[in-house]
């Protein structure tokens, strides 16, 4: 696992996982697995396993930190320490410190903040196992599992990466091509609304290399969107449809 | 100005449901003269109006709504009660005691301790203010039998049913006495256990089925069938 590969991107212009440079990898969403919780999400994005939980709005504790016009919003992004290759220490890092931010900024303008003041939304979001591109993965889970709760929100919010590989500009980096490769550029977007909630750059790109990317993540954001949008459905669809099988009967 | 939604469609936060002049109900909200939905649900509408009646939610306090809550604190001059919602109420001694509240007499975990439930009505609530608990009302007040289910305060008016066929169809059934708190949590009280239990999977059955047509009839079903199999027994 640790040999560096040669070459990212073969003669046939696939990659290591055999993708085409603008294919998604394989996701798989699922709505409403933890009953303890108010909502909740599960996402399976490449090999990345995330779990979003979402309790709230609630009472704030500490009382202090309570805004009297309008919901805090606390996110927790954590990664277990089994998530990766060499054990992660279980305390929360810099890295995670920040994607919490991240991730909460990005999920912010979705939600009616100003509707219930006074309260607190929590969301977790816990990585059970990381290649790349977690943070995309969680927005998607996490805005899920917010609409799951029943928390009214203007729009859906799903995030996508692109990036640049061997001079090429690629969609939906995994770990090896993220650390290899020579720049990431995550974009969230609300696809209604057609507004963008998070971007970000880590690498060099020309001017029209980053525009080529931001398409081509908003492309990838498009696609994770009706899979979003088909999970949240499934969740009430299922119901309906046993009901018709019985009245067959 | 079209409508983009059939009656009765799944919608998801963000879809859009209507663009041009109708007005945003319950669940959707309108941004450059176009509505979309916030909440998972589903579409309702009558000429103008447009709604969504969600599919999952929680109880944000009126005024003059009846609730049904469990005491958590008890405080020097009344006691804090949760309500299934985000904001806890509040349930003044001298509401309770209708009369003045002597400090040095009323010894207040007598009269309602923690973990009670009370049926109340509110009686003030704004977005600066938690809400306030009166029971000095008939039919208001401790609970002390029956028993408790709590569902998405959004499916009260799906067990209501269309003027009160639902749950008077239930009450019939089993005859149990239901009462309704607008925050989700229902009361049942019957003559036996197994009349409360039968009435309970009857709510529990409808809140996982809301969404569907035909539902009064298939409950009907279910507590007849249910009825019959336990008379069955009672015969053997």
């Amino acid at each position: 696992m640790n040999d560096k590969p040669e070459k990212l991107i073969d003669k046939k212009g696939l990659r290591l996982d055999g993708r085409k440079l603008d294919e998604l990898r394989p996701v798989k969403i699922e709505v409403g697995v933890i009953s303890n919780a108010d909502g909740s999400a599960y996402i399976e994005h490449g090999k990345n396993k995330i779990l979003a939980g979402v309790y709230g709005p609630r009472e704030v504790h500490p009382k202090h930190l309570a805004l009297p016009d309008r919901t805090v919003l606390k996110c927790r992004y954590h990664m277990a320490p089994f998530s990766v290759q060499e054990r992660k220490s279980p305390a929360p890092s810099r890295r995670e410190i920040e994607l919490s931010k991240v991730i909460r900024e990005s999920l912010e303008p979705a939600i009616f903040m100003e509707y219930y003041p006074r309260t607190m939304i929590d969301v977790f979001v816990e990585v059970l196992q990381a290649d790349g591109g977690t943070r995309c993965a969680s927005i998607t889970a996490a805005a899920l599992a917010l609409a799951d709760s029943g928390i009214p929100m203007r729009d859906l919010v799903v995030a996508c990466a692109a990036g640049k590989v061997e001079e090429k500009i690629v969609l939906d980096l995994m770990d090896t091509e993220d650390k290899l490769g020579s720049a990431d550029v995550p974009v969230a977007l609300m696809p209604n609304l057609n507004a963008v909630t998070l971007l970000q750059m880590d690498g060099i790109l020309s001017t029209d290399e980053f525009e080529s990317a931001v398409n081509l993540a908003l492309e990838g954001c498009k696609q994770i969107y009706a899979l979003q949008k088909e999970a949240l459905r499934t969740k009430y669809v299922s119901i309906k449809e046993e009901n018709k099988e019985e009245a067959e009967e | 100005m079209p409508i983009f939604l059939e009656k009765r469609q799944l919608v998801t936060p963000g879809d859009l449901i209507a663009e041009g002049e109708y007005i945003a109900g319950e669940n959707t909200y309108m941004e450059k003269n176009k509505i979309y939905a916030s909440r998972v649900g589903i579409v309702e509408y009558e000429t103008k109006k447009l709604d969504v009646v969600a599919l999952k939610s929680f109880y944000v306090p009126r005024m003059e709504d009846m609730v049904i809550g469990t005491i958590t604190e008890v405080g020097f001059s009344g006691w804090m009660v949760d309500i299934n919602s985000p904001y806890p109420a509040l349930l003044r001694a001298s509401d309770v005691l209708s009369r003045s509240f002597r400090p040095q007499q009323d010894d207040l975990p007598q009269v309602l301790d923690v973990g009670d439930l009370v049926v109340a009505k509110i009686v003030s609530y704004d977005r600066t203010h938690d809400p306030q608990l009166t029971v000095a009302e008939p039919g208001l007040g401790k609970i002390t039998r029956g028993q408790i289910v709590k569902i998405t305060p959004t499916k009260i008016p799906r067990v209501i049913g269309r003027k009160g066929s639902m749950i008077s169809m239930i009450k019939q059934e089993t005859g149990c006495n239901i009462i309704l708190g607008v925050n989700g949590v229902v009361l049942i009280t019957g003559k036996t256990l197994e009349d409360e239990q039968l009435a309970m999977m009857a709510i529990l059955k409808i809140e996982e089925e809301s969404h569907t047509t035909g539902l009064t009839d298939r409950i009907t079903k279910m507590l007849k069938e249910a009825k019959s199999g336990k008379e069955e027994k009672k015969d053997e």
